[in-house]
Protein backbone atom coordinates (compact mmCIF):
# COMPACT_ATOMS: atom_id res chain seq x y z
CA UNK A 1 0.00 0.00 0.00
CA UNK A 2 3.11 2.51 0.32
CA UNK A 3 2.65 5.37 -2.09
CA UNK A 4 4.55 5.40 -5.24
CA UNK A 5 8.05 7.62 -4.26
CA UNK A 6 7.62 9.22 -7.69
CA UNK A 7 3.93 10.11 -7.39
CA UNK A 8 4.15 14.28 -7.10
CA UNK A 9 4.18 16.09 -4.20
CA UNK A 10 1.10 17.50 -3.04
CA UNK A 11 2.12 19.36 -0.24
CA UNK A 12 6.19 20.63 0.82
CA UNK A 13 6.66 21.61 4.28
CA UNK A 14 10.17 23.78 4.70
CA UNK A 15 11.59 25.08 7.62
CA UNK A 16 8.21 25.49 9.32
CA UNK A 17 8.15 27.10 12.80
CA UNK A 18 5.76 27.98 15.56
CA UNK A 19 6.18 29.97 18.99
CA UNK A 20 3.93 30.71 21.30
CA UNK A 21 5.07 33.55 23.38
CA UNK A 22 4.75 33.28 27.52
CA UNK A 23 6.61 35.73 30.02
CA UNK A 24 9.75 33.67 29.95
CA UNK A 25 10.41 33.58 26.51
CA UNK A 26 9.72 32.21 23.49
CA UNK A 27 8.29 28.38 23.05
CA UNK A 28 8.77 26.51 20.13
CA UNK A 29 5.59 24.12 19.07
CA UNK A 30 6.94 23.72 15.85
CA UNK A 31 11.19 24.23 15.18
CA UNK A 32 12.17 23.76 11.84
CA UNK A 33 9.95 20.90 10.15
CA UNK A 34 10.75 20.15 6.57
CA UNK A 35 8.93 17.05 5.11
CA UNK A 36 7.07 16.45 1.87
CA UNK A 37 3.50 14.70 1.16
CA UNK A 38 2.80 12.44 -1.94
CA UNK A 39 -0.14 11.99 -3.35
CA UNK A 40 -1.86 9.05 -2.76
CA UNK A 41 0.29 8.42 0.25
CA UNK A 42 -0.59 7.93 4.35
CA UNK A 43 1.45 10.18 6.49
CA UNK A 44 1.55 9.06 10.28
CA UNK A 45 2.68 11.15 13.01
CA UNK A 46 3.72 9.84 16.40
CA UNK A 47 5.16 11.54 18.91
CA UNK A 48 5.38 11.95 23.06
CA UNK A 49 2.39 14.48 24.27
CA UNK A 50 3.42 18.01 23.25
CA UNK A 51 5.99 17.00 20.78
CA UNK A 52 3.81 19.06 18.61
CA UNK A 53 1.82 16.82 16.28
CA UNK A 54 -1.46 18.58 16.33
CA UNK A 55 0.20 22.09 15.84
CA UNK A 56 1.92 20.60 12.67
CA UNK A 57 -1.45 19.27 11.43
CA UNK A 58 -3.47 22.21 12.00
CA UNK A 59 -0.24 23.70 10.73
CA UNK A 60 -1.34 22.29 7.30
CA UNK A 61 -4.30 24.06 6.98
CA UNK A 62 -3.66 27.07 8.41
CA UNK A 63 -6.25 26.52 12.00
CA UNK A 64 -2.60 27.29 13.14
CA UNK A 65 -0.94 29.95 11.86
CA UNK A 66 2.94 29.51 11.27
CA UNK A 67 5.47 31.91 12.67
CA UNK A 68 8.62 30.98 10.33
CA UNK A 69 8.53 28.55 6.80
CA UNK A 70 6.43 28.02 4.16
CA UNK A 71 3.69 25.37 3.21
CA UNK A 72 3.39 25.05 -0.39
CA UNK A 73 -0.08 22.86 -1.28
CA UNK A 74 -0.69 22.07 -5.10
CA UNK A 75 1.70 24.58 -6.51
CA UNK A 76 0.11 27.63 -4.28
CA UNK A 77 2.30 29.27 -1.19
CA UNK A 78 -0.76 29.26 1.21
CA UNK A 79 1.56 30.21 3.97
CA UNK A 80 1.90 33.75 1.97
CA UNK A 81 -0.82 36.91 2.60
CA UNK A 82 -2.60 36.55 -0.42
CA UNK A 83 -3.77 32.63 -0.69
CA UNK A 84 -6.90 31.85 -0.44
CA UNK A 85 -7.22 30.38 2.97
CA UNK A 86 -10.95 29.04 2.48
CA UNK A 87 -10.64 28.13 -1.06
CA UNK A 88 -7.22 25.80 0.07
CA UNK A 89 -9.38 24.44 3.04
CA UNK A 90 -11.99 23.21 1.30
CA UNK A 91 -9.47 21.02 -1.00
CA UNK A 92 -8.04 19.87 2.51
CA UNK A 93 -10.67 18.53 4.79
CA UNK A 94 -9.79 17.77 8.64
CA UNK A 95 -10.61 15.06 11.47
CA UNK A 96 -10.89 16.08 14.93
CA UNK A 97 -10.44 14.00 18.09
CA UNK A 98 -13.79 15.21 19.25
CA UNK A 99 -15.40 15.18 16.06
CA UNK A 100 -17.29 17.65 15.77
CA UNK A 101 -20.13 16.96 14.69
CA UNK A 102 -22.84 20.32 14.29
CA UNK A 103 -25.47 19.59 16.63
CA UNK A 104 -28.20 21.21 15.28
CA UNK A 105 -28.22 19.82 11.65
CA UNK A 106 -29.40 16.51 10.85
CA UNK A 107 -26.31 14.16 10.22
CA UNK A 108 -27.67 14.33 6.15
CA UNK A 109 -27.65 18.66 7.06
CA UNK A 110 -24.00 17.97 8.47
CA UNK A 111 -22.67 16.50 5.16
CA UNK A 112 -24.55 18.73 2.80
CA UNK A 113 -23.88 21.94 4.51
CA UNK A 114 -20.72 22.72 3.15
CA UNK A 115 -20.90 21.36 -0.35
CA UNK A 116 -24.28 23.59 -0.88
CA UNK A 117 -22.83 27.05 0.13
CA UNK A 118 -19.63 26.91 -0.83
CA UNK A 119 -19.19 24.26 -4.15
CA UNK A 120 -22.88 25.80 -4.89
CA UNK A 121 -24.12 22.26 -5.41
CA UNK A 122 -28.01 21.53 -5.60
CA UNK A 123 -29.76 19.94 -2.83
CA UNK A 124 -30.59 16.83 -4.68
CA UNK A 125 -27.31 16.41 -5.65
CA UNK A 126 -25.32 16.97 -2.26
CA UNK A 127 -27.81 14.86 -0.55
CA UNK A 128 -27.07 12.01 -3.30
CA UNK A 129 -23.54 11.97 -2.94
CA UNK A 130 -24.08 12.18 1.09
CA UNK A 131 -26.38 9.37 0.62
CA UNK A 132 -23.71 7.22 -1.24
CA UNK A 133 -20.84 8.14 1.15
CA UNK A 134 -23.49 7.28 4.28
CA UNK A 135 -24.04 4.03 2.70
CA UNK A 136 -20.50 3.03 2.19
CA UNK A 137 -20.14 3.49 6.42
CA UNK A 138 -22.77 1.98 6.52
CA UNK A 139 -24.76 4.62 8.57
CA UNK A 140 -27.02 5.33 6.08
CA UNK A 141 -30.13 4.60 8.04
CA UNK A 142 -28.86 7.70 10.34
CA UNK A 143 -29.45 9.89 8.17
CA UNK A 144 -32.09 12.14 9.55
CA UNK A 145 -30.76 11.59 12.97
CA UNK A 146 -29.01 14.14 15.04
CA UNK A 147 -25.83 13.37 15.86
CA UNK A 148 -26.33 13.14 19.58
CA UNK A 149 -28.19 10.21 18.82
CA UNK A 150 -25.01 8.54 17.93
CA UNK A 151 -22.16 6.66 19.21
CA UNK A 152 -18.66 8.14 19.48
CA UNK A 153 -17.83 4.97 16.82
CA UNK A 154 -20.89 6.33 14.38
CA UNK A 155 -20.39 10.41 15.31
CA UNK A 156 -16.70 9.64 13.98
CA UNK A 157 -17.67 7.82 10.73
CA UNK A 158 -19.94 10.42 9.90
CA UNK A 159 -17.05 13.19 10.92
CA UNK A 160 -15.04 11.03 7.94
CA UNK A 161 -17.73 11.40 5.58
CA UNK A 162 -18.93 15.00 6.41
CA UNK A 163 -15.23 15.90 5.00
CA UNK A 164 -15.24 13.28 2.47
CA UNK A 165 -18.11 14.99 0.95
CA UNK A 166 -16.03 18.04 -0.08
CA UNK A 167 -13.74 15.85 -2.72
CA UNK A 168 -10.94 17.12 -0.77
CA UNK A 169 -7.27 15.70 -2.13
CA UNK A 170 -5.86 15.93 1.36
CA UNK A 171 -7.47 14.28 4.47
CA UNK A 172 -5.90 15.58 7.31
CA UNK A 173 -6.54 13.06 10.98
CA UNK A 174 -5.81 14.90 14.51
CA UNK A 175 -6.31 11.85 17.23
CA UNK A 176 -9.31 10.35 15.57
CA UNK A 177 -9.83 7.64 18.03
CA UNK A 178 -8.38 8.57 21.01
CA UNK A 179 -12.05 10.27 22.46
CA UNK A 180 -13.58 6.67 21.85
CA UNK A 181 -14.14 3.96 23.67
CA UNK A 182 -12.33 1.00 22.71
CA UNK A 183 -14.70 -1.18 21.50
CA UNK A 184 -15.33 1.73 18.60
CA UNK A 185 -11.62 2.22 17.70
CA UNK A 186 -12.15 -0.67 14.99
CA UNK A 187 -15.10 0.75 12.92
CA UNK A 188 -13.38 3.96 12.65
CA UNK A 189 -9.99 2.30 11.53
CA UNK A 190 -11.63 0.31 9.05
CA UNK A 191 -12.92 3.32 7.22
CA UNK A 192 -9.51 5.34 7.12
CA UNK A 193 -7.83 1.93 6.12
CA UNK A 194 -10.74 1.54 3.34
CA UNK A 195 -10.24 4.94 3.11
CA UNK A 196 -6.18 4.39 2.63
CA UNK A 197 -6.96 1.44 0.13
CA UNK A 198 -8.58 4.22 -2.08
CA UNK A 199 -5.88 6.42 -3.00
CA UNK A 200 -6.73 8.97 -0.50
CA UNK A 201 -4.13 11.12 0.47
CA UNK A 202 -4.02 11.49 4.38
CA UNK A 203 -1.87 12.75 7.13
CA UNK A 204 -2.55 10.94 10.57
CA UNK A 205 -1.38 11.92 13.77
CA UNK A 206 -2.66 8.70 15.93
CA UNK A 207 -1.27 6.67 19.02
CA UNK A 208 -2.82 3.56 17.17
CA UNK A 209 0.45 2.12 16.14
CA UNK A 210 -0.85 -1.03 14.71
CA UNK A 211 -2.65 0.95 12.27
CA UNK A 212 0.42 2.74 11.40
CA UNK A 213 2.53 -0.32 10.89
CA UNK A 214 -0.28 -1.99 8.41
CA UNK A 215 -1.42 1.63 6.86
CA UNK A 216 1.20 4.27 6.82
CA UNK A 217 3.16 4.71 4.43
CA UNK A 218 5.63 6.26 6.07
CA UNK A 219 5.79 7.44 9.74
CA UNK A 220 7.57 10.60 11.22
CA UNK A 221 8.71 10.69 15.03
CA UNK A 222 8.35 14.13 16.44
CA UNK A 223 9.77 15.40 19.38
CA UNK A 224 10.17 19.14 21.30
CA UNK A 225 8.83 20.22 17.88
CA UNK A 226 11.25 18.39 15.56
CA UNK A 227 11.27 15.85 13.11
CA UNK A 228 13.57 12.78 14.87
CA UNK A 229 13.23 10.27 12.57
CA UNK A 230 11.71 9.68 9.71
CA UNK A 231 10.93 6.43 7.28
CA UNK A 232 8.91 3.79 6.59
CA UNK A 233 6.90 1.78 9.03
CA UNK A 234 9.18 -1.48 9.10
CA UNK A 235 12.51 1.15 9.41
CA UNK A 236 10.78 3.44 12.33
CA UNK A 237 8.83 0.07 14.41
CA UNK A 238 11.50 -3.06 13.74
CA UNK A 239 14.86 -0.43 13.29
CA UNK A 240 14.54 2.46 15.19
CA UNK A 241 17.54 4.67 15.73
CA UNK A 242 17.24 7.84 17.84
CA UNK A 243 17.07 6.63 21.55
CA UNK A 244 14.63 9.06 21.64
CA UNK A 245 12.29 6.88 19.17
CA UNK A 246 13.31 3.82 20.73
CA UNK A 247 12.37 4.81 24.44
CA UNK A 248 9.01 6.25 23.05
CA UNK A 249 8.56 3.12 21.46
CA UNK A 250 8.96 1.24 24.21
CA UNK A 251 6.70 3.01 26.26
CA UNK A 252 3.55 2.80 23.72
CA UNK A 253 4.39 -0.74 22.31
CA UNK B 1 -82.76 41.22 69.39
CA UNK B 2 -79.60 43.29 70.24
CA UNK B 3 -77.92 40.55 67.84
CA UNK B 4 -80.66 40.61 65.12
CA UNK B 5 -79.31 44.59 64.82
CA UNK B 6 -75.99 43.71 64.84
CA UNK B 7 -76.24 41.52 62.25
CA UNK B 8 -78.21 44.10 59.93
CA UNK B 9 -75.68 46.63 60.60
CA UNK B 10 -72.96 44.56 59.57
CA UNK B 11 -74.90 43.47 56.38
CA UNK B 12 -75.68 46.98 55.63
CA UNK B 13 -72.20 48.17 56.33
CA UNK B 14 -71.12 45.47 53.95
CA UNK B 15 -74.15 46.67 51.43
CA UNK B 16 -72.54 50.10 51.58
CA UNK B 17 -68.69 48.90 51.02
CA UNK B 18 -69.94 46.75 47.87
CA UNK B 19 -72.04 49.91 46.71
CA UNK B 20 -69.02 52.23 47.69
CA UNK B 21 -66.61 49.41 45.32
CA UNK B 22 -69.60 49.56 42.88
CA UNK B 23 -69.23 53.11 42.47
CA UNK B 24 -65.50 53.30 42.01
CA UNK B 25 -65.10 50.97 39.62
CA UNK B 26 -67.79 52.51 37.60
CA UNK B 27 -66.43 55.76 37.90
CA UNK B 28 -62.99 54.81 36.97
CA UNK B 29 -63.52 52.64 34.39
CA UNK B 30 -67.17 52.40 32.74
CA UNK B 31 -68.11 55.90 33.16
CA UNK B 32 -67.07 57.81 29.68
CA UNK B 33 -65.66 54.60 28.43
CA UNK B 34 -62.60 55.20 30.78
CA UNK B 35 -61.23 51.65 30.42
CA UNK B 36 -60.25 52.40 26.84
CA UNK B 37 -57.21 54.27 28.50
CA UNK B 38 -56.10 50.63 30.22
CA UNK B 39 -56.96 48.88 26.75
CA UNK B 40 -55.34 51.54 24.39
CA UNK B 41 -52.60 51.93 26.83
CA UNK B 42 -52.11 48.12 26.75
CA UNK B 43 -51.60 48.00 23.31
CA UNK B 44 -49.51 50.90 23.09
CA UNK B 45 -47.11 49.24 25.66
CA UNK B 46 -47.37 46.13 23.86
CA UNK B 47 -46.55 47.70 20.53
CA UNK B 48 -43.36 49.66 21.79
CA UNK B 49 -42.04 46.31 23.88
CA UNK B 50 -42.59 44.00 20.96
CA UNK B 51 -41.00 46.20 18.41
CA UNK B 52 -38.19 47.61 20.90
CA UNK B 53 -37.26 43.92 21.50
CA UNK B 54 -36.86 43.32 17.61
CA UNK B 55 -34.46 45.95 17.18
CA UNK B 56 -32.74 45.16 20.41
CA UNK B 57 -32.11 41.88 18.76
CA UNK B 58 -30.83 43.17 15.82
CA UNK B 59 -28.38 45.23 17.58
CA UNK B 60 -27.38 43.10 20.17
CA UNK B 61 -26.27 40.55 17.85
CA UNK B 62 -24.34 42.58 15.64
CA UNK B 63 -22.99 43.70 18.91
CA UNK B 64 -21.62 40.39 20.27
CA UNK B 65 -20.17 39.83 17.10
CA UNK B 66 -18.17 42.67 16.66
CA UNK B 67 -17.09 42.06 20.32
CA UNK B 68 -16.48 38.32 20.04
CA UNK B 69 -14.87 38.41 16.69
CA UNK B 70 -12.34 41.37 18.12
CA UNK B 71 -11.60 39.22 21.20
CA UNK B 72 -11.27 36.08 19.49
CA UNK B 73 -9.36 37.12 16.25
CA UNK B 74 -7.86 40.29 16.74
CA UNK B 75 -4.64 38.66 18.49
CA UNK B 76 -4.00 36.42 14.93
CA UNK B 77 -4.94 39.07 12.92
CA UNK B 78 -2.43 40.36 10.03
CA UNK B 79 -2.14 44.34 10.15
CA UNK B 80 -4.08 45.35 7.52
CA UNK B 81 -7.33 47.82 6.71
CA UNK B 82 -9.64 44.44 8.41
CA UNK B 83 -7.78 44.80 11.24
CA UNK B 84 -7.56 48.47 11.72
CA UNK B 85 -11.48 48.39 10.92
CA UNK B 86 -12.53 45.40 13.50
CA UNK B 87 -10.76 47.66 16.13
CA UNK B 88 -12.86 50.79 15.20
CA UNK B 89 -16.32 49.09 14.84
CA UNK B 90 -15.32 47.20 18.21
CA UNK B 91 -14.60 50.50 20.34
CA UNK B 92 -17.81 52.45 19.14
CA UNK B 93 -19.68 48.87 20.30
CA UNK B 94 -17.81 49.39 23.54
CA UNK B 95 -18.57 52.91 23.84
CA UNK B 96 -22.55 52.02 22.95
CA UNK B 97 -22.16 49.36 25.80
CA UNK B 98 -20.87 51.96 28.45
CA UNK B 99 -23.15 54.75 27.73
CA UNK B 100 -25.95 52.55 27.41
CA UNK B 101 -25.55 50.72 30.42
CA UNK B 102 -24.23 53.50 32.45
CA UNK B 103 -27.09 55.92 32.43
CA UNK B 104 -30.87 55.34 33.09
CA UNK B 105 -33.45 54.52 30.36
CA UNK B 106 -35.65 57.59 31.44
CA UNK B 107 -32.86 59.45 30.59
CA UNK B 108 -31.94 58.13 27.23
CA UNK B 109 -35.66 57.95 25.88
CA UNK B 110 -36.01 61.94 27.09
CA UNK B 111 -32.65 62.39 25.54
CA UNK B 112 -33.70 60.70 22.08
CA UNK B 113 -37.15 62.74 22.17
CA UNK B 114 -36.29 66.23 23.25
CA UNK B 115 -33.11 66.50 21.32
CA UNK B 116 -32.02 64.01 18.84
CA UNK B 117 -35.52 63.42 17.15
CA UNK B 118 -37.09 66.80 18.32
CA UNK B 119 -38.19 67.34 15.10
CA UNK B 120 -40.27 63.76 15.15
CA UNK B 121 -43.57 63.80 15.94
CA UNK B 122 -43.88 60.36 15.96
CA UNK B 123 -43.27 59.46 19.96
CA UNK B 124 -43.91 56.10 19.19
CA UNK B 125 -41.16 55.37 16.98
CA UNK B 126 -38.84 57.47 18.94
CA UNK B 127 -40.14 55.32 22.24
CA UNK B 128 -39.22 52.35 20.09
CA UNK B 129 -35.74 53.63 19.00
CA UNK B 130 -35.05 54.27 22.52
CA UNK B 131 -35.69 50.77 24.19
CA UNK B 132 -34.26 48.91 21.83
CA UNK B 133 -30.99 51.08 21.58
CA UNK B 134 -31.44 49.94 25.14
CA UNK B 135 -32.33 46.71 24.85
CA UNK B 136 -29.59 46.25 22.62
CA UNK B 137 -26.89 46.67 25.19
CA UNK B 138 -27.56 44.30 27.11
CA UNK B 139 -28.82 41.49 24.77
CA UNK B 140 -25.38 41.63 22.89
CA UNK B 141 -23.67 40.72 26.48
CA UNK B 142 -26.42 38.12 26.45
CA UNK B 143 -25.70 36.75 23.14
CA UNK B 144 -21.92 37.39 23.58
CA UNK B 145 -22.02 35.13 26.32
CA UNK B 146 -23.97 32.57 24.05
CA UNK B 147 -20.95 32.67 21.71
CA UNK B 148 -18.78 32.39 23.90
CA UNK B 149 -20.42 29.34 25.36
CA UNK B 150 -19.80 27.49 22.18
CA UNK B 151 -16.90 25.29 21.76
CA UNK B 152 -13.99 26.34 19.52
CA UNK B 153 -14.10 23.17 17.67
CA UNK B 154 -17.79 24.03 16.29
CA UNK B 155 -15.61 26.67 14.66
CA UNK B 156 -12.54 25.02 13.95
CA UNK B 157 -15.04 22.64 11.98
CA UNK B 158 -16.58 25.36 10.12
CA UNK B 159 -13.53 26.69 8.96
CA UNK B 160 -12.01 23.48 7.82
CA UNK B 161 -14.55 22.77 5.57
CA UNK B 162 -13.92 26.14 3.80
CA UNK B 163 -16.55 28.30 5.44
CA UNK B 164 -14.98 32.02 6.05
CA UNK B 165 -15.27 33.55 9.54
CA UNK B 166 -19.49 35.29 8.67
CA UNK B 167 -20.30 32.20 7.47
CA UNK B 168 -19.08 30.09 9.99
CA UNK B 169 -20.95 32.24 12.20
CA UNK B 170 -24.29 32.86 10.12
CA UNK B 171 -24.42 29.03 9.37
CA UNK B 172 -22.92 27.12 12.83
CA UNK B 173 -21.89 29.45 15.52
CA UNK B 174 -25.14 31.86 15.73
CA UNK B 175 -28.00 29.04 15.22
CA UNK B 176 -26.52 27.52 18.53
CA UNK B 177 -25.77 30.34 20.37
CA UNK B 178 -29.34 31.83 20.41
CA UNK B 179 -31.00 28.70 21.08
CA UNK B 180 -28.74 28.44 24.29
CA UNK B 181 -29.93 31.81 24.89
CA UNK B 182 -33.60 31.91 24.11
CA UNK B 183 -34.82 32.00 27.46
CA UNK B 184 -32.59 34.65 28.49
CA UNK B 185 -33.81 36.47 25.54
CA UNK B 186 -37.40 36.08 26.64
CA UNK B 187 -36.16 37.56 29.68
CA UNK B 188 -35.47 40.34 28.04
CA UNK B 189 -39.03 40.68 26.52
CA UNK B 190 -40.44 40.79 30.63
CA UNK B 191 -37.61 43.31 31.90
CA UNK B 192 -38.64 45.26 28.89
CA UNK B 193 -42.05 45.71 29.17
CA UNK B 194 -41.79 47.06 32.87
CA UNK B 195 -39.04 49.74 31.79
CA UNK B 196 -41.59 50.76 28.98
CA UNK B 197 -43.67 52.11 31.55
CA UNK B 198 -41.76 55.27 31.86
CA UNK B 199 -43.24 56.13 28.27
CA UNK B 200 -45.32 58.56 29.93
CA UNK B 201 -42.30 61.57 30.48
CA UNK B 202 -42.57 62.12 26.63
CA UNK B 203 -46.26 61.88 26.41
CA UNK B 204 -46.73 58.41 25.23
CA UNK B 205 -50.29 56.65 26.44
CA UNK B 206 -48.61 53.58 27.54
CA UNK B 207 -50.49 51.51 29.79
CA UNK B 208 -48.94 52.90 33.07
CA UNK B 209 -49.88 56.63 31.76
CA UNK B 210 -52.95 55.49 31.18
CA UNK B 211 -54.19 54.17 34.54
CA UNK B 212 -52.06 57.52 35.71
CA UNK B 213 -54.73 59.83 33.55
CA UNK B 214 -57.94 57.91 35.20
CA UNK B 215 -56.53 58.83 38.04
CA UNK B 216 -56.54 62.35 37.74
CA UNK B 217 -59.76 62.33 36.14
CA UNK B 218 -61.40 60.68 38.86
CA UNK B 219 -59.11 61.73 42.19
CA UNK B 220 -59.32 58.35 42.57
CA UNK B 221 -56.16 56.51 43.07
CA UNK B 222 -56.50 52.86 44.16
CA UNK B 223 -58.51 51.44 41.51
CA UNK B 224 -56.51 52.43 38.12
CA UNK B 225 -53.47 52.06 39.94
CA UNK B 226 -54.27 48.65 41.27
CA UNK B 227 -55.67 47.71 37.74
CA UNK B 228 -52.23 49.01 35.74
CA UNK B 229 -50.29 46.69 38.47
CA UNK B 230 -52.68 43.55 37.67
CA UNK B 231 -52.54 44.20 34.11
CA UNK B 232 -48.44 44.01 34.23
CA UNK B 233 -48.26 41.08 36.53
CA UNK B 234 -50.49 38.91 34.74
CA UNK B 235 -48.21 39.72 31.45
CA UNK B 236 -45.42 39.34 33.36
CA UNK B 237 -46.51 35.89 35.07
CA UNK B 238 -47.92 34.45 31.56
CA UNK B 239 -44.52 35.57 29.63
CA UNK B 240 -42.19 33.69 32.68
CA UNK B 241 -44.71 30.70 32.27
CA UNK B 242 -43.50 30.21 28.55
CA UNK B 243 -40.15 30.74 29.42
CA UNK B 244 -39.78 27.85 31.54
CA UNK B 245 -42.12 25.83 29.11
CA UNK B 246 -39.38 26.59 26.61
CA UNK B 247 -36.21 26.26 28.70
CA UNK B 248 -37.91 21.94 29.71
CA UNK B 249 -38.51 21.91 25.63
CA UNK B 250 -34.67 22.75 25.03
CA UNK B 251 -33.09 21.14 27.68
CA UNK B 252 -35.40 17.79 26.47
CA UNK B 253 -34.26 18.49 22.73
CA UNK B 254 -30.50 18.46 23.93
CA UNK B 255 -30.39 14.81 24.30
N1 LIG C 1 -2.27 28.09 22.10
C1 LIG C 1 -1.11 27.71 22.68
N2 LIG C 1 -0.47 28.58 23.50
C2 LIG C 1 0.69 28.25 24.09
N3 LIG C 1 1.32 27.06 23.91
C3 LIG C 1 0.74 26.16 23.11
C4 LIG C 1 -0.51 26.44 22.45
N4 LIG C 1 -0.85 25.36 21.71
C5 LIG C 1 0.14 24.46 21.90
N5 LIG C 1 1.09 24.93 22.74
C6 LIG C 1 2.31 24.22 23.15
O1 LIG C 1 2.94 23.73 22.01
C7 LIG C 1 3.49 22.44 22.25
C8 LIG C 1 2.97 21.45 21.21
O2 LIG C 1 1.57 21.24 21.40
P1 LIG C 1 0.74 20.21 20.54
O3 LIG C 1 -0.68 20.33 20.95
O4 LIG C 1 1.04 20.42 19.12
O5 LIG C 1 1.31 18.82 21.01
P2 LIG C 1 0.82 17.36 20.63
O6 LIG C 1 2.02 16.63 20.13
O7 LIG C 1 -0.36 17.42 19.74
O8 LIG C 1 0.42 16.76 22.04
P3 LIG C 1 -0.76 15.75 22.42
O9 LIG C 1 -0.29 14.37 22.09
O10 LIG C 1 -0.91 15.95 23.89
O11 LIG C 1 -1.97 16.15 21.65
C9 LIG C 1 3.13 22.08 23.66
O12 LIG C 1 4.24 22.35 24.49
C10 LIG C 1 2.00 23.00 23.99
O13 LIG C 1 2.01 23.30 25.36
MG1 LIG D 1 -2.46 16.88 19.94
Amino acid sequence: MSADKNNEVIISVNELSKHFKNKTGKIYALDGITTDIRRGEVLVIIGPSGSGKSTFLRSLNLLERPTEGTITFEGVDITSPESDINKLRQKMGMVFQHFNLFPHLTILDNMTLAPRKLLKMSKEDAEAKALELLERVGLLDRADAYPSQLSGGQKQRIAIVRALCMSPDVLLFDEPTSALDPEMVGEVLDVMKALAKSGMTMAVVTHEMGFAKEVGSRVIFMDEGKIIEEGTPSEIFDNPQNERLQSFLAKVL
Amino acid sequence: MYNFILANRVALDLNSWFAKIKDEFYINFIAEDRYMYLVKGLWMTLRITFFAVLLGIALGVIAAIVRSTHDKTIKEMRPGLAKGLLIFFNAIVKLYLTVIRGTPVVVQLMIMYYIIFASSTNAMLVAVLAFGINSGAYVAEIIRSGIMSIDNGQFEAGRSLGFNYIQTMYYIVIPQALKNVLPALANEFIVLIKETSVSGYVGIMDLTRGGDVIRSRTFVAFMPLFAVAAIYLIIVVIFSKLVTVMERRLRNSER
